[in-house]
């Protein structure tokens, strides 16, 4: 679950590491007396969940309140690498001396957290690592422990050799420790960790990303949730126990298991044809998640044909086809429709879909060509 | 032989709600040696002929039992992990889903001053066919015999294997290590057991997106195993930044990518095969006839 940077600010705030003292706005009115409430000049940023925003131009100096307003409608609405921007950022615009790097994200290879700093902060921290990767100093996190000061001293000492800086910036890092800790969180960063005029240390943008597995013990965290359109299906999808991913093809696909699907849309293409999703329904038979994932998957206008592949482990073939049976009479399906069952019980499983009227295959390329050649035939093309 | 578990392993059962004690069923009649079950509040009951314990401590002491198997719901299963470390046990399966990564960090942080393994979380389990299952694979599409297979998926391992049995390969032991980021034993320490075991001739690498797993288990094939090993990656049609189902499956920032695993493995001299029935192919081409 990925935070819009005025959320992330926020949390930051909470855990003391100093920002912007700006507002979160939704219109050019708005935008308008937030500058003149916080003084001029001010920063107008666009709130999407993405990067690149600068380059695209969703992120505007402005002098007057009435240059904020000019500006603010000019981003709001812009569609910044498909993300539609309908909230605005205004924060009060600070002399910036030099921009830094710090964030934290789970290492998969050490099993831990780490934490990153560099000097060379402003820019895409990937794009650091990929051309200049001396520039960056790891520090893993025991996560037992926890970050200690004298590693966030000895990260912040390499990037300040002036003491007053390096101590503030050491603190920061203690605090950026314990927002990533408190808020269960896969990755926070500061890009840029801003050096001021004055001496000071402040963060001057805010990126975090949240642990969904963990957000069932965050109930304040998970409230924030922003969804974008594409996300607001795959959260329909995920409250009805089904995970899944809208792509652009026409063969729509149904799955058990979350590999087996990946595994049937790689085989899709493969083969010449393109998925038109990655649906995962798990290891259940019930019906109505059939019936769910089968709605889902006709409300795509793009799909013309439906491939289920379900291999039967636990779940047997003969619940599946049960469910699968159930789910069809409740549906008025104008899709042509081919089955791919396997596993434990698949003759029960296939006599009753075919007691049913439907024909089912038992290998996954034999299943994956039919469909293919019912989408190229037209399939269920719909107007 | 086979890796981690064999027809002596004592398994106790954690979490004996509707999927552990079905599951605890279905083990006892693959032929697994399940000695007991641990859940708090049943302790003093019988099931399936199995005694009940409260805590993994008392059941260890009275069953002698060495590998235990998670069903444990996500927000507790981080503490049953460490509960069943802490009672000595030396192989921890957890089939659990959904657990928070930062427990995760702990847990193998813990595990690792214990000296206990993990399979998992998020997976399910591991199979030596014909003598132990610990997990809830569908025992039937197994057969003992020549093949290591890991994974980081399930279905898909049911998929992979049902070719391996069809073609009388059959398999010493398979594994799923998980679909989280972070987990128990990874690629790496599965392809070293595999090098090690007598049964096993090659092995079968299960991969997809996320991570770097992948790239780094190639690079230790070449450098230190004698033993043939292909692979299978999934994932290729996946878009940059969606999780797809697997936690853990997810391209983040241009790295994790299939095409960067398909380069690793290939330039590592292992083969990558294109569909699930290749792989059986690149077995037998790999062993050559033997």
């Amino acid at each position: 679950m990925k935070l819009e940077e005025f959320q992330a600010k926020k949390l930051f705030s909470r855990s003391g590491i100093p920002i912007p003292e700006g507002s979160m706005v939704t219109t050019a009115e708005e935008a308008r007396e937030t500058a003149g409430k916080i003084g001029c000049p001010v920063v107008v940023k666009a709130q999407v969940q993405t990067g690149g925003r600068g380059k695209a131009g969703g992120v505007k100096l402005a002098q007057s309140p009435e240059e904020a307003q000019q500006r603010a409608s000019e981003i709001l609405g812009m569609d910044i690498k498909g993300h539609k921007v309908k909230r605005l950022l205004v924060d009060p615009a600070v002399d910036i001396r030099g921009e830094l790097y710090a964030g934290i994200t789970v290492d998969r290879n050490k099993k831990a957290p780490v934490m990153m700093v560099s000097p060379a902060g402003g820019v895409d921290i990937e794009e650091v690592a990929r051309t200049t990767p001396e520039k960056i100093t790891f520090q893993r996190i025991d996560p037992l422990m926890g970050l200690q000061l004298f590693e966030a001293k000895r990260l912040a000492f390499g990037l300040f050799d002036e003491k007053k800086k390096a101590l503030a910036t050491a603190g920061i890092l203690t605090r950026l420790w314990s927002c990533f800790r408190d808020c269960d969180a896969s990755l926070a960063e500061i890009n840029p960790l801003a050096e001021l005029a004055d001496g000071g240390i402040i963060a001057l943008d805010a990126k975090i990303v949240l642990d969904d597995n963990a957000m069932y013990r965050h109930p304040d965290l998970k409230e924030m949730r922003l969804p974008t359109p594409d996300e607001e299906k795959e959260l329909l999808a995920k409250s009805k126990g089904l995970s899944y991913v809208q792509l652009e093809g026409e063969i729509g696909c149904m799955v058990n298991g979350a590999g087996l699907a990946m595994a049937t849309m790689d085989l899709i293409k493969h083969l010449g044809g393109r998925p038109a999703n990655f649906l995962d329904i798990g290891g259940s038979s019930n019906p109505q998640k059939v019936i769910d994932a089968m709605e889902l998957l006709v409300s795509d206008p793009n799909v013309r044909v439906i491939f289920i592949n379900v291999f039967g482990g636990i779940t047997r073939c003969d619940d599946v086809a049960n469910g699968l049976v159930e789910a069809l009479g409740q549906l008025e399906l104008d899709l042509p429709l081919v089955v791919r069952l396997t596993g434990t019980n698949e003759d029960q499983g296939r006599e009753i879909l075919a007691n049913a009227g439907i024909t089912a295959v038992t290998d996954m390329t034999e299943g994956a060509s039919k469909a293919l050649e019912l989408a190229s035939a037209g399939g269920g093309e719909r107007a | 032989m086979s890796i981690l578990i064999d027809k002596d392993t004592r398994v106790i059962v954690q979490g004996l709600g509707r999927d552990g004690s079905f599951h605890a069923a279905q083990m006892l009649e693959y032929g697994t040696n399940v000695v007991g079950g641990v859940h708090p509040g049943r302790g003093g009951e019988t099931e399936s002929g199995f005694p009940v314990f409260n805590d993994c401590r008392a059941a260890v002491e009275s069953t002698g039992a060495d590998c235990s198997v998670l069903f444990v719901p996500a927000g507790f299963a981080a503490d049953a992990i460490m509960e069943a470390a802490d009672a000595g046990i030396g192989l921890v399966v957890a089939i659990s889903e959904g657990i928070p990564v930062l427990d995760m960090t702990r847990v193998t942080e813990v595990l690792q001053r214990k000296g206990t393994r993990l399979v998992g979380p998020n997976c399910p389990g591991l199979i030596s066919p014909g003598r132990c299952k610990v997990g809830i694979m569908p025992g039937a599409i197994f057969e003992e015999g020549r093949i290591g297979v890991v994974s980081r998926s399930g279905t898909l391992t049911y998929q992979v294997v049902r070719h391996v049995t069809d073609s009388d390969l059959g398999q010493s032991t398979a594994v799923g290590m998980g679909g989280d980021p972070v987990t128990g034993l990874g690629f790496i320490d599965y392809l070293e057991l595999f090098e090690k075991d007598d049964q096993t001739e090659a092995v079968v690498l299960v991969g997809e997106i996320g991570g770097t797993a992948e790239e780094r288990a190639a690079e230790f094939v070449k450098a230190s195993m004698s033993k043939p090993v292909v692979s299978f990656i999934v994932g290729r049609t996946a878009p940059p930044g969606k999780r797809m189902g697997h936690a853990g499956a997810i391209i983040s920032g241009g790295s994790g990518t299939a095409e960067a695993k398909v380069a690793a493995l290939t330039e590592n001299d292992v083969p990558v095969a294109d569909t699930t029935e290749q792989i059986v192919q690149l077995l037998q081409d790999e062993l050559g006839g033997r």
